[in-house]
């Protein structure tokens, strides 16, 4: 075991280490140490076992500690220890210090400066690191180390203080925590050592988790400022590290008071935001676009349909005030897809167009000239231009170069992604399915109360949508098949009226012919008005809603990416400890710019995660607006469709009174 | 007028209580005279069977009561109308038509079905379905005493039948007819004789008419009766479609209100809104439906079995026609013997007397019945428009209502 330990140690295949030190060295202790004390372990640095047996007691601590943390962070924290372990011998070999109590001497030396420090500090974090290398300056990696390090305090202030937190708040905590860790760091001195190479793998730890569950943070940070307490003690070598742990501390801290702010930061743009909403509807959009005259160009399967889309604006982008262009159904399915690849992944809901139909197309296509395929060309245009205009009402889609190229050039290259059964449509589809494996696979712990609830909403809402479509869409069938039964009927009351000796009643019985002749219209024009009002309606709530989704899973997708980067930074500074403690100035030089790479990273996936959920709550909430609006408006016109053909009905049915009471 | 106290005693149905019915979907034309009313005011159903309560009130001697009330039931009058038909007296007069089985089943199908989609609907939209069911039950339970009464009503106001001594004992004991219900070999020898019936329509066709009234009045009525058949069918359709589009309207409603439940933002109202204006609607499509079927369809249904009655009066004449012409034959083929010419004279003279008195009170009640159902279609068209336009009007101002709320928000 201690071959293993000192032959390889800058990456140490941890599983190895793990699996037996975690039984064995505990009765290895005991027979090579019979004083268990800790401080006694400590103190033989060099003795691997002891090391060994002291990390995995102080790991089974820390999982106390951690009482709240999974089996998964455990595992991490125990495999943390193991490198850490693996440093300190390291770092025990490189300074040459073999003698424990030489070394002791050095630390209470290394001490006393640091409390000064701090008795007098404000900007603790960049003080302290400056004794630090004063002390330490025969050893290059921690004085090299400060640097990316102290940068990152910046950063990290940035973030925290900028929004959340008062600048002084932040430093406060710092501050305190090492105040009293300097009381209690007197006695302890001598296991400080290993306390703190341990608890700067601890740190590490609660960084990660501090983000995904920051309440269990909260409250084994305070437990572990007793840890941290000794570290601090232990300066002298890595104050560098230090910092970044008072960062874990205070980030974790932090979110206890503040773990509502930090829900609550993002509730809080609420009421600018929708300020912001209303503000926009005041400025509409003079901007109005029509689908008109479908027309079928070539023959058979190679037909397809073309329409033309009229705009009709005054807005000052676009250079006529009036203009029309031709796009066929693939130029509107291009558009989105160029849309919705450049504004989905920001978060925004990308109006869909109406889905590919196969079967309907080569209904059209054939050539049949029934009224199902009337329908659905019709139907298609509708949607079309419902999706065109909610395109240019959406104020940043109209802004897009795509959307005015659409609108107003002459000729636009072919969209060829589109075809279902092209290269690229294979493509897509298999994107969408790894799209959506990704999506099961990536469990969010969502925070946000907000979208949780949102989702559910959208979700439910979705499912009733589609529940209500399929209604209106047998409301339509049985309404088609009164209007048929009426005709039939009306046909044959004709014919009985014909038979009819009685040339009153024959007149009454061709009469009431007529009336249901018209009611079969009636009862016609009313299946067109449940299709292209209300059912076409809830068919465009059930894209746009699977286009709010997306715009969530976007979101989720921006989350990843965040958490992503964050694990890989934790990677990248685990292999920076490493190599600090194995020597290694070189390759360190490497690390801590891969670090400082992936924590700007980091930075810049949190903004952009902070971006996109803005974005989201905002689109979601002009969605609901507009929805609102929108609904209202076609609920209406489509009830005063029902009311014409009532009172077209009335007048029927009052025409025809005269003629029964006429029956002699 | 109608009172209906409806009582469900059991989720299904069935028994159902049906007290004081009086709308009448068919109008037949009654004499209105006041020697004997006949009306059923009462019935409970029971599985398949409905009793009838029929209740009758006269002046006339021939009864022992002025006032009695009788139980009856569907077979009762099935038995009334076949001996009725079997009687040679009245061969030559419309018999009416016997009322139809009470058909329960469509609904009770439906009940079945709704059943099982139970699991598939919000509890509130089940409720209703099953309220729907039970109306549309009441609906046909009330068509079923309607159309029995008619039958009762026709024969009391025919001055004939009204004196029929098989229909004052169906009014007057007091007991259980205890007719009972055809066996099979019956079943089967009226579908025989059905058939030899065809076969000799066929056959007699080729008989010359000598009579143009007749004549005239049977091609009349066989066009006629093809024509209302159809126009029956089209319109028992017609009625269901707009049944089904009511029954749409249910879940409509009812999907809405989940949906405007689950909505939080401002739509909620519109989306409630709507889900009640749909709940008002499907009552008033409901309601139009039903109408549709009571004034229009039963009108054409009923007429159609009157048709059916009238034939058979001509089937009956041109088969006393034949009987003349081939008693003429006889006549002549045992003149030309020299045999048995009295008793084919006789035979001869019997059947011409036969078929004159057919043809004389069958011309009389054809030309009644002419009357009886113009009367009728006069009467059920104009209620049915002036329905269609209350429901219509109804509906107007629902819409009315609810677009200027939705516009006022």
């Amino acid at each position: 075991m201690d071959t293993t330990l000192t032959s390889d140690v800058s990456m140490k295949p941890p599983s190895d280490i793990m699996n037996d030190p975690l039984i064995e060295p505990m009765s290895s202790q005991t027979e090579n140490k019979p004083a268990s004390e800790p401080s006694d372990d400590f103190f033989d640095l060099t003795n691997n076992v002891s090391v060994v047996a002291a990390a995995a007691t102080k790991s089974d601590d820390f999982v106390d500690i951690l009482g709240s943390e999974t089996g998964a962070q455990r595992g991490e924290v125990v495999k943390a220890d193991v490198t850490v372990e693996a440093t300190i011998d390291k770092s025990e070999v490189t300074a040459g210090i073999t003698d424990p109590l030489s070394q002791q001497e050095a630390k209470q030396t290394s001490t006393a400066p640091v409390i000064d420090l701090s008795g007098d500090s404000q900007p603790v974090t960049s003080k302290i690191a400056n004794p630090l290398v004063d002390l330490f300056s025969d050893a290059p990696p921690a004085a090299e180390a400060k640097k990316p390090s102290s940068a990152n305090v910046d950063l990290f202030d940035d973030e925290e203080g900028s929004d959340i937190f008062a600048e002084p708040l932040q430093t406060k905590p710092a501050k305190q925590l090492q105040k009293s860790l300097f009381v209690t760091a007197g006695g302890p001195l001598q296991d400080s050592k290993p306390a703190n190479i341990f608890s700067q793998a601890a740190a590490s730890t609660p960084s990660v988790t501090s983000t995904v569950n920051s309440k269990s943070n909260g409250v084994h940070s305070e437990e572990e400022g007793d840890i941290f307490a000794e570290a601090t003690v232990e300066l002298s070598l890595d104050s560098p590290r230090n910092e970044r742990k008072k960062e874990a501390i205070a980030k974790p801290s932090a979110p206890t008071p503040t773990s509502l702010p930090a829900a609550a930061s993002l509730t809080k743009p609420q009421p600018p935001l929708e300020e912001e909403e209303e503000e926009e509807e005041e400025d509409k959009f003079d901007i109005f676009v029509s689908v008109k005259d479908p027309e079928k160009i070539g023959d058979g399967m190679n037909a397809y349909m073309a329409y033309k889309v009229s705009t009709q604006t005054t807005l000052p982008m676009f250079r006529n005030k009036t203009f029309t262009v031709r796009r066929r159904f693939s130029d509107f399915l291009g558009l989105y897809e160029k849309l919705s690849e450049k504004h989905g992944p920001n978060g925004f809901i990308v109006p869909p167009p109406p889905e590919k139909s196969l079967l309907g197309m080569t209904k059209v296509k054939v050539g049949k000239e029934d009224s199902s395929s009337t329908d659905f060309v019709e139907r298609r245009r509708g949607a079309l231009e419902r999706y065109l205009q909610r395109v240019v009402n959406h104020p940043s889609l109209l802004q897009d170069p795509d959307v005015r190229e659409f609108l107003e050039r002459e000729e636009l290259p072919r969209a060829v992604s589109t075809q279902a059964l092209s290269g690229a449509g294979f493509l897509k589809m298999i994107n969408k399915a790894t799209d959506a494996v990704s999506k099961m696979t990536i469990k969010m712990n969502e925070s946000d109360v907000w979208f949780e609830e949102k989702l559910q909403e959208v979700e439910s809402a979705d499912q009733q949508f589609r529940k209500l479509h399929a209604l209106v869409e047998s409301l339509v069938v049985h309404r088609k098949e009164l209007s048929l039964n009426t005709a039939s009927f009306a046909k044959s009351a004709a014919m009985l009226g014909s038979a009819e000796d009685n040339t009153a009643l024959s007149r009454a019985l061709s009469q009431l012919a007529e009336v249901e002749d018209k009611m079969e219209q009636l009862h016609q024009e009313q299946a067109a008005n449940d299709t292209f009002t209300f059912a076409e309606m809830i068919a465009d709530y059930i894209r746009l809603l699977g286009a709010v989704r997306g715009s969530f899973d976007h979101r989720m997708k921006a989350w990843q990416r965040w958490q992503d980067a964050q694990s890989m930074l934790q990677k990248k500074r685990e292999t920076e400890a490493k190599l600090l403690w194995a020597n290694k100035p070189d390759k360190l030089q490497l690390a801590k710019e891969e670090i400082a790479e992936w924590e700007a990273k980091v930075t810049q996936y949190e903004r952009d995660f902070e971006r996109v959920s803005a974005t989201v709550r905002k689109e979601v909430i002009r969605f609901e607006r507009e929805k609102t609006k929108n609904c209202k408006r076609q609920i209406i016109k489509y009830l005063e469709c029902l009311l014409q053909s009532q009172q077209q009905l009335i007048k029927y049915w009052e025409a025809f009174l005269p003629e029964a009471k006429a029956i002699a | 007028m109608s009172i209906i106290k409806p009582s469900f005693k059991n989720t299904g149905f069935n028994k159902l209580c049906l007290s004081y019915c009086q709308l009448r979907s068919v109008s037949v034309d009654l004499n209105h005279d006041a020697s004997l009313l006949i009306d059923i005011p009462d019935a409970l159903c029971e599985r398949d069977k409905v009793k009838f309560t029929v209740h009758t009130k006269t002046t006339l001697s021939s009864f022992q009561k002025p006032d009695f009330s009788v139980p009856r039931q569907h077979e009762d009058f099935i038995w009334l109308h076949d001996t009725l038909v079997e009687t040679e007296d009245y061969a030559g007069l419309i018999i009416p038509p016997a009322p139809p089985k009470p058909d329960f089943d469509s609904p009770r199908e439906k009940m079945h079905k709704l059943g099982e989609g139970e699991a598939t609907m919000t509890k509130e939209e089940y409720t209703k379905m099953k309220q729907e069911l039970e109306a549309e039950y009441l609906a046909v339970f009330k068509k079923t005493v309607q159309v029995h009464e008619i039958f009762l009503q026709r024969l009391s106001s025919h001055p004939v039948l009204s004196k029929d001594r098989n229909f004052q004992i169906f009014l007057e004991y007091d007991q259980d007819l205890s007719v009972r219900r055809k066996n099979a070999k019956e079943m089967f020898g009226g579908f025989f004789k059905n058939m030899v019936k065809s076969a000799d329509e066929v056959l007699i066709s080729g008989v010359k008419e000598v009579d143009d009234f007749f004549e005239q009045e049977k091609t009349f009525l066989l066009d006629y009766y093809s024509k209302i058949k159809d126009s029956t069918a089209k319109a028992e359709k017609m009625t269901r479609a707009h049944k089904n589009i009511a029954d749409d309207y249910i879940h409509i409603s009812a999907t809405l209100n989940s949906l405007a439940a689950d909505d939080m933002t401002a739509n909620k109202k519109n989306l409630e809104k709507l889900s009640d204006l749909f709940e008002k609607f499907r009552k008033v499509e409901g309601r139009v439906a039903s109408d549709q079927d009571l004034k229009l369809t039963e009108l054409l249904r009923y007429y159609m079995r009157d048709i059916q009655a009238a034939k058979d009066l001509l089937y009956r004449r041109a088969r006393a026609l034949a009987d003349y012409e081939n008693s003429n034959k006889a006549l002549d083929k045992a003149r030309l013997k020299s045999k048995d010419i009295p008793q084919a004279e006789e035979h001869q003279r019997q059947c011409l007397q036969k078929f004159d008195k057919l043809s004389e009170s069958g011309k009389k009640e054809l030309t009644s019945f002419k009357g009886r159902r113009v009367v009728a279609f006069r009467k059920n068209f104009i209620e049915m428009a002036e329905l269609e336009i209350k429901h219509a009007k109804n509906s107007v101002t629902l819409l009315q209502g609810c677009i200027e709320l939705l516009k006022s928000n």
